[in-house]
């Protein structure tokens, strides 16, 4: 035993000094289904994601669809329902989730890796995923239940705000509705919507499989030819319309009784695989994306004391997703640090980062390279995000490489190029008008 | 009844497996100062993690100053004459570490996350702030509002972290979880920096820390390298804390808060020991077993029952702090669904706590509470941080890290009989607190009383 346990180590060392990038492994299941595989022998567990471009950008006028719809799949199957399915997870341990963005859905399934366990959280994450029974009992509840969340947002600033944000800087775009909805739309939906939705998207063909954990690679491939074979193939979602590239810069104060103001200043950024994404990545760390050393932080919070947060950041989708800059402060100084963040900003686009700036910013990124696949959960993260942006395999391996060669006038040509403050919205929300 | 016996063996299995490599890759060291340093080897990925404990919290805190703790946490980060103002964090960025804070009821901790060859670094600025810190007035008069600005994002413009407060401070009288971790902002309003510099002497100080390393390092080297840092710091006395055990409760108590806000919410504190200060040991883990009764899950009772049932709830659920320092509470909140009421969801939950005093869990239900304790800890371990923080916690409350690995085994042994004494023991209407939002549609509604009309 504790020989074996050494032997595992010495090796692990020898992998480590070289600091590499976990090794990628992938196929494409006899259904054109797309898995991409790392072994993680060291704890016995498993975790598997699907991804499937079915994000509430795909609600259409029923804002709140796709939401709806994962938040129900545990709610039945063939004979299950909702207690008996959750018994089948919780029997063994095994935890399931389903989440869902502007631009995608992610389903997935944490085990234990043993084979009897795993078999059971697997068959039922498998019958979950793929013949979701809808139950009508259910789809009341939660529709209620989703009535609730949005009663819920409402009574938070923050947001509010991002709301307005979203609707100011997509209009009528589908990434302007908010994934929870609204509450007419959330009324309007009926169980047939929620089964042609899954009938459509939850599909061979819209599907990439990410697996991670104490698992070889036969096993794996059996697993992901048990879940693809599973899926119907149906076909790739077209496209949806590019944003409006430019919308008129728009200054919205919502009042709300409360003693902060939320502000979120932005406008439209980049998609993924944007050739900007890595200067534009790392010019951000100088801005506002790199914690207590940003300049954002050191104006608002270190100098003047404005706010306990203060950030900005680049949000790629499959199209163009926000620049957002966010922070909250006493009603009464919104108007103050929201003019110090855009002076900030502005002051960055003509003036660059310093060369200080940039050498701090790239040792910062490069330093902590190693701690952004430090886990599980967060190499399972880059193989989704691999996968379903179609980015090079080599990502990881090249990431380094690719922040290593920015200069201070990429940065300056860039951001001047992609920000333009006269394009900015400003959203404020907290307080009354005389504020 | 033979899946629930196959499966429970396999958690057996992989739980003493669990606790045999936590029992193997852990160590400890204390030097002459007084500072304990535990290291943990998890050789997973070239990171290491190094957090520094301090046996202070709110808790610590007495009317007047609240929140001291951590304004001085948030204080720490403004410099020492080697490393004066910015360049602490500015230090930590060039190596593209990963560092913060954070401040509890039972205590102050920072940490730093980074690629394995930089620790060194951790321990030099580590070690010089724990001694030198320099507490200037400019930079605490902008820090102060920036844990104002704190306060209000979390607490005041957040109606349910109200609710929450106000339990604490209605269920505790004498015992220092009475008042909130981020301070009353009176206090914060008055808080000097002489205050801090009287708080940062008393509590700062080798033998009053715990160095908490967990990644890919060999023990012996982190020992020699933290002996180094640490070892040779003076240690001061500590002047222990007065202990401040609760004032008998004899009947349950309530609290309404009005605020603004669209949704009603329903909190029930029941007052209960915690593994440092229970009486049976045995008991601490019925308690956590309960809890998973109540809420491991969706399979567990409040949203069984209550949220698909009865539809009662849009959510449910019930928690408990084991290694809390001092006694605490069982809470249970719920937000009611539409058209029921607080009073409604109330009633349903007394009548969940009955069910638990009447009758035994069954077998398989218990079974399946165990199963997800056993794989949480499982998949605990695919965090470093996480493991760093369960010893650093256990070693704060002076229970010790060594209680982690009998954590499965003592959950493993838990019975349905146990979890029935524990329920008719604790979840009884002298220990409790019932604390409820009241929305308000507009400001008007809000009324103030008129004392405190006046301090403004």
């Amino acid at each position: 035993m504790i020989n074996k346990y050494f032997a595992i180590c010495v090796c692990l060392a020898l992998v480590n000094t070289a600091f590499a990038s976990p090794k990628i492994e992938q196929w494409h299941a006899e259904n054109g289904v797309r898995t991409l595989f790392v072994a993680a022998p060291e704890l016995p567990m498993l975790d598997i994601a699907l991804t499937f471009d079915a994000g509430s950008g795909r609600d259409a006028e029923l804002a709140g669809l796709s939401q709806l719809t994962h938040s129900l799949l545990n709610t039945g199957s063939g004979k299950l329902d909702a207690d008996a399915i959750a018994e089948k997870f919780e029997d063994v341990g095994a935890q399931f989730s389903a989440s869902v963005n502007l631009d995608q859905s992610s389903v997935s399934l944490r085990s234990l890796s043993d084979a009897k366990l795993l078999n059971q959280a697997l068959s039922t994450f498998i019958m979950v995923l793929t013949q979701p029974s809808f139950p009508k009992k259910d789809f009341a509840r939660l529709k209620n239940q989703a009535l609730i969340a949005i009663k819920d947002e409402e009574q938070r600033p923050g947001d509010i705000a991002s709301k307005a944000f979203y609707k100011a800087v997509y209009g009528d775009h589908p990434y302007s509705q908010p994934t929870l909805g609204y509450q007419d739309t959330i009324q309007k939906i009926t169980i047939e919507d929620v089964k042609r939705f899954h009938q459509q998207y939850f599909v061979s063909e819209n599907a990439i499989i990410a697996i991670v954990g104490g698992i070889d690679t036969e096993k794996a491939k059996q697993i992901s030819k048990q879940i693809a074979s599973s899926l119907t193939t149906g076909k790739k979602p077209s496209p949806i319309a590019e944003p409006k590239a430019q919308l008129p810069a728009e200054d919205i104060f919502i009042p709300y009784p409360s003693q902060q103001a939320h502000v979120y200043i932005g406008q439209l950024g980049i998609r993924r695989g944007d050739p900007d994404y890595f200067i534009l990545y790392t010019g951000n760390h100088v801005l506002g994306g790199g914690g207590f050393t940003s300049r954002l932080m050191k104006e608002v919070r270190v100098k003047r004391g404005l706010s306990y947060s203060v950030y900005s950041y680049f949000f790629p989708m499959q199209l163009n997703g926000p620049f957002v800059l966010g922070l909250q402060t006493r009603v009464d100084q919104a108007q103050q640090a929201a003019n110090v963040s855009l002076e900030t900003v502005e002051n960055f686009i003509t003036e660059s980062a310093t060369k200080e700036e940039l050498t701090l910013a790239k040792n910062n990124i490069i330093g902590g390279f190693p701690l952004r696949i430090d886990n599980n959960r967060d190499i399972l993260g880059y193989l989704s995000l691999i996968g379903y942006y179609n980015l090079p395999l080599n990502y990881l391996n090249t990431f380094t490489d690719n922040i290593a060669m920015i200069t201070q006038k990429d940065i300056s040509d860039t951001f001047s190029r992609r920000l333009k403050l006269n394009n900015m919205v400003k959203i404020i929300v907290g307080g009354s008008e005389k504020e | 009844m033979k899946v629930i016996k196959i499966t429970t063996l396999l958690l057996c299995l992989v739980a003493s497996s669990l606790a045999y490599s936590n029992a193997a890759n852990t160590h400890e060291k204390i030097f002459d100062n007084g500072m304990k340093v535990v290291v943990k080897e998890d050789h997973r990925a070239p990171v290491v993690i190094s957090q520094v404990w301090y046996r202070v919290g709110s808790a610590q805190e007495h009317s007047g100053i609240t929140g001291v703790s951590h304004v001085l946490e948030h204080m720490m980060f403004k410099g020492t004459e080697k490393y004066p103002s910015g360049t602490f964090s500015s230090t930590l960025a060039e190596i593209g570490a990963r560092d913060n804070a954070f401040t509890g009821r039972d205590y102050t901790s920072y940490y730093q996350l980074m690629e394995k060859s930089k620790l060194e670094v951790s321990f030099e600025l580590e070690s010089d702030r724990m001694l030198n810190l320099i507490l200037s007035t400019d930079d605490f008069a902008s820090e102060l509002e920036v844990v104002k600005e704190e306060r209000r994002l979390r607490t005041d413009d957040n109606p349910n972290a109200l609710v929450y407060e106000q339990l604490y401070a209605t269920a505790f009288l004498n015992n220092p979880y009475h008042h909130p971790i981020i301070g009353w902002m009176n206090d914060l309003d008055n808080l000097t920096l002489e205050d801090l510099r009287e708080w940062y002497k008393r509590w700062y100080t080798p033998n009053n820390a715990t160095l908490v390393v967990v990644g890919d390092v060999r023990p012996k080297a982190v020992f020699a390298l933290a002996e180094e840092y640490f070892a040779g710091l003076e240690s001061r006395p500590v002047k222990a804390s007065k202990p401040r055990s609760e004032h008998p409760q004899t009947g349950t108590r309530r609290v309404t808060v009005k605020a603004i806000a669209k949704l009603p919410y329903l909190m029930l504190g029941y007052k209960v020991p915690s593994l440092a200060t229970a009486e049976h040991d045995w008991e601490p883990y019925a308690l956590s077993v309960l809890a998973g009764v109540l809420d491991g899950g969706r399979s567990a009772r409040l949203s069984k029952r209550l949220v698909r049932e009865k539809e009662l709830v849009a959510s449910a659920g019930s928690g408990y702090n084991i290694y809390a320092r001092y006694p605490t509470l069982f809470l249970f909140d719920a937000t009611p669904a539409a058209a029921h009421s607080v009073a409604e969801v109330e009633q349903a939950l007394y009548t969940e706590i009955n069910d638990l005093q009447e009758n035994l869990v069954d077998e398989k239900e218990l079974a399946r509470v165990k199963a997800q304790v056993i794989a949480s800890e499982v998949y605990q371990q695919d965090s470093v941080q996480r493991q760093a923080t369960v010893i650093g916690i256990l070693e704060t409350v002076g229970l010790g890290w060594q209680v982690m690995n009998e954590y499965s085994t003592r959950i493993n042994a838990v019975t349905a009989e146990q979890i029935q004494q524990v329920a008719r023991k604790y979840l009884v209407d002298q220990g409790l607190t019932v604390a409820k939002l009241e929305p308000l549609a507009n400001e008007s509604q809000v009324a103030v009383s008129p004392e405190q009309q006046k301090s403004h």
